[in-house]
């Protein structure tokens, strides 16, 4: 590594376009390109450019993880429990490993071992097809000893329940992207309370408060339902292991197995092609991943381990049920004086299940009180899913506020126009008020008929996220030719797409133009895709790298050229001389003179301009979070209880937007998925049994393609100038608020506020009785 | 639905019930049966005395793209698993695995069909069309061109299904309204979310008069 660069003062573009955009000035590494303008004055970046990786999908030539098949490919199954707590007496293989198909038989939970979910894993079979793993399994023989169990938040928390793990014994911390706190008191299954973010003094802040308001909420669990389910292929082979994966986190995996191995980063490739849907839950190697690398280690075969969508429900994670008290205290022009937050929550087995930052960090409010609880029960482990934390605070948060509105007789938007400090959310709320027409909103109850309709908003708070430890390199060939590498992946989210947009933008190119070849460990370790940081992590060193090899060409070219580097510009596939475009070669013919066949510059995400507000290891935040605004119009059918979602209006900003075609498809996908989490989604575990009751997906309800609302999307531009591309990500802020706002449309069509997801016909029908 | 059996039968090609599917004693084109020890089956199989086949695996021959394909199926594969595992045909993607979710949407004989619903040795010699063979040679079926050109396309995984079941709609109603693109696919799911555009998509494809 080299000294770090000397810094130099560079002025960037900086506000909301359309509102007030200026400038702001920073100090820059040398090493750094120079600001990038507004996207108006950008070929390529801002524009729609079509997902470079459609016609492979559209022609099914896109290659999944599922779809890899190496020669010699031996099929691995999951024996899985039955109880959903059991201590395991005795286990015999013998049968199983006598099939003629079989190559190897795993125990995972031998004798002794303590079981606590049904679905946990057992043992596992590597046979040579899917048929023998299947038949194998059933000749495993175990004895189990039934042990009392609890699946209930509720029953869990009182003294006398089941106990999921034994006193004294720490359950394991887990929850990539949920930060768990160490060390809390642990009382039966209980444990918290978990007190980060409070400040100030909320009793005092209550005795200054003109108006208190308290509510309860439930939220349930939600699973990510990934169109290609969990699914890994090992290759353990003597000069090494190699693994594909339908991962969000090819870097990571790479880390985790090498550790889990003892084997060195250089000997373990990940690799990851089309990949099926990334939520949350395929952040980590997980105990399939170990379980399939060590039947390919046991067998010196190819392994290949997917799960079935039962599977997938029981035992792959979910988002964690909660439970909420939610206290507000005001004053009449509704300026927050104090937030009290009680929260139990149950991620099963695991831990994570709070409430994010969402009351303690979205309005203005002296004083913060938060407590929160993991409360364990004998079902399978939660994991962070989209917007973690957050999505189930916001829906108690925002009803909370909308409810203070009601009570001080403010307009909503009014209320928050008072206390939320953030400009860019301000421009949000007018943009989308005026887009679903907020003025034609009525009071409750106005609507005669059976079908009553509403006007409701939400707000989005996620953090402008950022791996730090996030490297690519960029490379131009003798002919002309452009490949960026690095480990990231592409979820769907388009991030291949985006990447050959910035580094075409800087070599006056198209994005067809440019390879991009991700995915992949061997090439320089990107960052995860959780926690929205990808495009604020690798479009930044894309761009770098790109420029820093631009001027590698210009120092080779400027002698052909007869002038110094720095007068040289590319533009429209030409290097010329900036102020005489007739002295110009065609960028291939540039590239010929290169003394190598290559030339390559690999950058690494250098710190915001500015630096971040908060960094942790490899994870930073900028200084700035990510809002975003949905409006929401529903007619409820006060006959059948029935919520028609109509229109969803939803703003959104992500710092530069790099593509807005992609970014409109991901914000569809956010308010879909927090429509369905609303109305549909939930995870039922029978009480008698501890099983799942909705193990599949024609049990459990997603949001299909009818019924569907008109979503309106718009994007802000917001320029902070602060790092090479200025852009950041959009997953989790689009799906925050969707069912908020649905609420409260509920709420403004009827006059009855539904505190208990997902809102169906039957929760209804009983809030409008007033049984709730 | 998209995921059903086609209900147009030609008289060489006996119609597979609900029933006939379950108890595993489909004929199918007269030429191969196979039996299962279900009571019910065999009670059907002295009725029409078919010949037994089976347990064992079968070599059968599937017509898939317009190539007649010889494979060796056990009696139990799916149509899905077969086209995926040994024609290695994996563009058909398994997401449920129970006609949930039609990811796994072929035609036969121009219908769609969740291919993880049918048996392999039940598809007799109906063609099976799957997203790979749906363009014709370099030119994309305006029903994929316009998925590209709408972004109706994110991850990818429900997309071959939701392609085959759109195609299929352009091919029997070439002039779609929304409602009837909404009906074709509503057996469809997609977690990220491109149902609004694989409609306009859809209905785009229909503009241009090729579907």
């Amino acid at each position: 590594m080299s000294d770090p660069a000397p810094l130099h003062t560079e002025t960037f573009p900086f506000g909301i376009v359309g509102v007030e955009l200026g400038g702001v000035a920073r100090q820059v590494s040398a090493d750094e390109p120079p600001p990038l303008p507004p996207n108006a004055a950008l070929a390529v970046i801002g524009k729609p450019v079509a997902r470079i990786d459609a016609r492979a999908k559209v022609t099914g030539a896109a290659i999944f993880t599922v779809d890899i098949a190496p020669p010699g490919l031996l099929q691995a199954a999951l024996l899985r429990a039955p109880l959903p707590h059991a201590r395991v007496r005795a286990i015999d293989t013998g049968a199983a490993a006598r099939h003629p198909g079989v190559r190897a038989v795993l125990v995972v939970a031998g004798a002794g071992t303590i079981l606590r979910y049904v679905g946990e894993p057992v043992a596992a079979v590597a046979a040579t097809t899917p048929a023998a793993a299947a038949e194998a399994l059933r000749l495993i023989r175990i004895d189990y000893a039934p042990l009392p169990f609890v699946v209930d938040l509720g029953t869990a928390q009182q003294v006398d329940s089941p106990p999921v793990y034994p006193a004294g014994q720490r359950p394991p911390l887990t929850g990539a992207e949920i930060s768990v706190a160490h060390d809390l008191p642990m009382v039966g299954n209980v444990r918290g309370p978990a007190r980060q973010g409070s400040r100030g003094d909320v009793a005092r802040g209550f005795a200054e408060a003109a108006v208190t308001i308290e509510g309860a909420y439930r939220t349930q669990v939600q699973t990510h339902c990934c169109m290609e389910p969990h699914a890994i292929v090992a290759d353990w082979r003597a000069e090494g292991l190699t693994v594909w994966m339908s991962t969000q986190f090819t870097a990571g995996v790479r880390r985790e197995l090498a550790r889990e191995f003892g084997l060195k980063l250089s000997q373990v490739r990940v690799k990851v092609g089309a990949m099926g849907g990334g939520f949350g839950s395929k952040s980590s190697l997980a105990p399939y991943g170990r379980i399939a690398v060590a039947l390919s280690r046991q067998t010196g075969a190819p392994v290949r381990l997917v799960h079935t969508r039962a599977e997938e429900q029981l035992d792959t994670g979910n988002r964690p049920e909660t439970w909420q008290r939610l206290r507000l205290g005001a004053r009449r022009d509704g300026t927050l004086t104090a937030i009290d937050l009680l929260e139990y929550g149950t991620a099963g087995v695991g831990t994570g299940a709070g409430v994010g930052n969402f009351a303690e960090a979205l309005y203005t409010c002296p004083n913060f009180a938060i407590s929160q609880y993991d409360v364990f029960i004998n079902a399978g482990r939660g994991s962070a899913m989209r917007g973690p934390g957050n999505t189930p605070g916001a829906f108690a948060m925002e009803q909370a506020i909308d409810e203070l509105a009601t009570r001080l007789g403010l307009d909503p938007l009014a209320l928050r126009d008072r206390i939320d400090p953030s400009p860019v959310r301000r421009e949000e709320r007018r943009r989308g008020a005026a887009r679903i027409g907020w003025e034609h909103r009525h009071p409750p109850g106005t609507d005669s008929g059976p079908v009553k309709r509403g006007i409701g908003m939400a707000q989005s708070l996620w953090g402008a996220n950022v791996q730090t430890n996030t490297a690519c390199e960029v490379r131009l060939l003798r002919d002309g030719s452009v490949e960026m590498l690095s480990s990231v992946q592409d979820l769907g989210t388009g991030s291949a797409t985006i990447l050959a947009q910035v580094v075409a933008e800087e070599f006056a190119l198209r994005p067809a133009d440019i390879t991009v070849r991700i995915g992949d460990t061997d090439f320089p370790a990107g960052p995860p895709s959780y926690g929205s940081r990808t495009t604020a992590s690798i479009t930044p060193p894309a761009r770098t790298a790109a420029w820093q090899v631009k001027q590698a060409l210009f120092r080779v070219v400027a002698p052909v050229l007869g002038v110094t580097p720095a007068l040289l510009a590319l533009r429209d596939g030409w290097v010329m001389v900036a102020a005489d475009p007739t002295r110009r070669l065609a960028f291939r013919e540039a590239a010929g003179h290169l003394p190598t066949d290559q030339i390559s510059a690999v950058a690494a995400r250098s710190d915001d301009y500015g630096g971040f507000r908060r960094q942790m290891g490899d994870a930073a935040s900028a200084r700035t979070d990510l809002g975003g605004v949905h409006f929401a119009a529903v007619a409820v059918d006060t006959e059948t209880g029935t919520i028609r979602v109509e229109r969803v209006v939803a703003v959104q900003d992500c710092g530069r937007p790099i593509n807005p075609r992609l970014i409109e498809s991901q914000v569809q996908g956010g308010v879909l998925m927090g429509l369905s989490y609303a109305l549909l989604e939930n995870r039922v575990l029978d009480r008698p049994t501890g099983h799942v009751m909705n193990a599949n997906l024609d049990h459990y309800k997603l949001v299909g393609p009818v019924d569907l609302p008109e979503i309106e999307v718009l994007v802000l531009e917001n320029y902070q100038g602060c790092s090479a591309t200025d852009a950041y990500g959009i997953a989790e802020p689009a799906s925050i608020p969707t069912a908020p706002a649905i609420a409260n449309a509920v709420f403004n069509a009827t006059g009855v506020r539904l505190t208990t997801l997902p809102m169906t016909p039957s929760a209804v029908l009983a809030a409008l009785a007033g049984r709730t | 639905m998209s995921a059903v059996l086609p209900e147009a039968q030609t008289p060489s090609q006996p119609a597979i019930s609900r029933r006939s599917l379950i108890s595993g004693a489909a004929a199918t084109g007269g030429t191969l049966v196979i039996m299962s020890t279900a009571p019910e089956a065999t009670h059907a199989a002295e009725i029409a005395a078919p010949p037994v086949l089976g347990p064992g695996a079968l070599a059968i021959v599937l017509r898939v793209n317009d190539v007649q394909r010889p494979v060796t199926v056990e009696p139990c594969a799916t149509l899905a698993e077969v086209l995926r595992g040994p024609l290695r045909l994996t563009g058909t993607k398994i997401a449920c695995n129970r006609g949930a979710c039609s990811a796994c949407t072929v035609w036969l004989d121009g219908h769609p069909v969740a291919s993880c619903m049918i048996l392999a040795v039940d598809v007799g010699p109906r063609a099976v069309i799957t997203i790979e063979g749906l363009a014709r040679g370099g030119t994309l079926h305006p029903v994929q061109e316009a998925f590209i050109a709408h972004d109706a396309v994110q991850c990818g995984y429900c997309t071959p299904g939701m392609v085959m079941s759109c195609a299929a709609l352009l091919d029997h109603a070439p002039h779609p309204t929304p409602a009837e693109v909404q009906q074709a696919i509503s057996g469809h799911l997609c977690r990220c979310g491109t149902y609004n555009h694989v409609i306009a998509a859809t209905l785009a494809a229909a503009a241009t008069g090729r579907g």
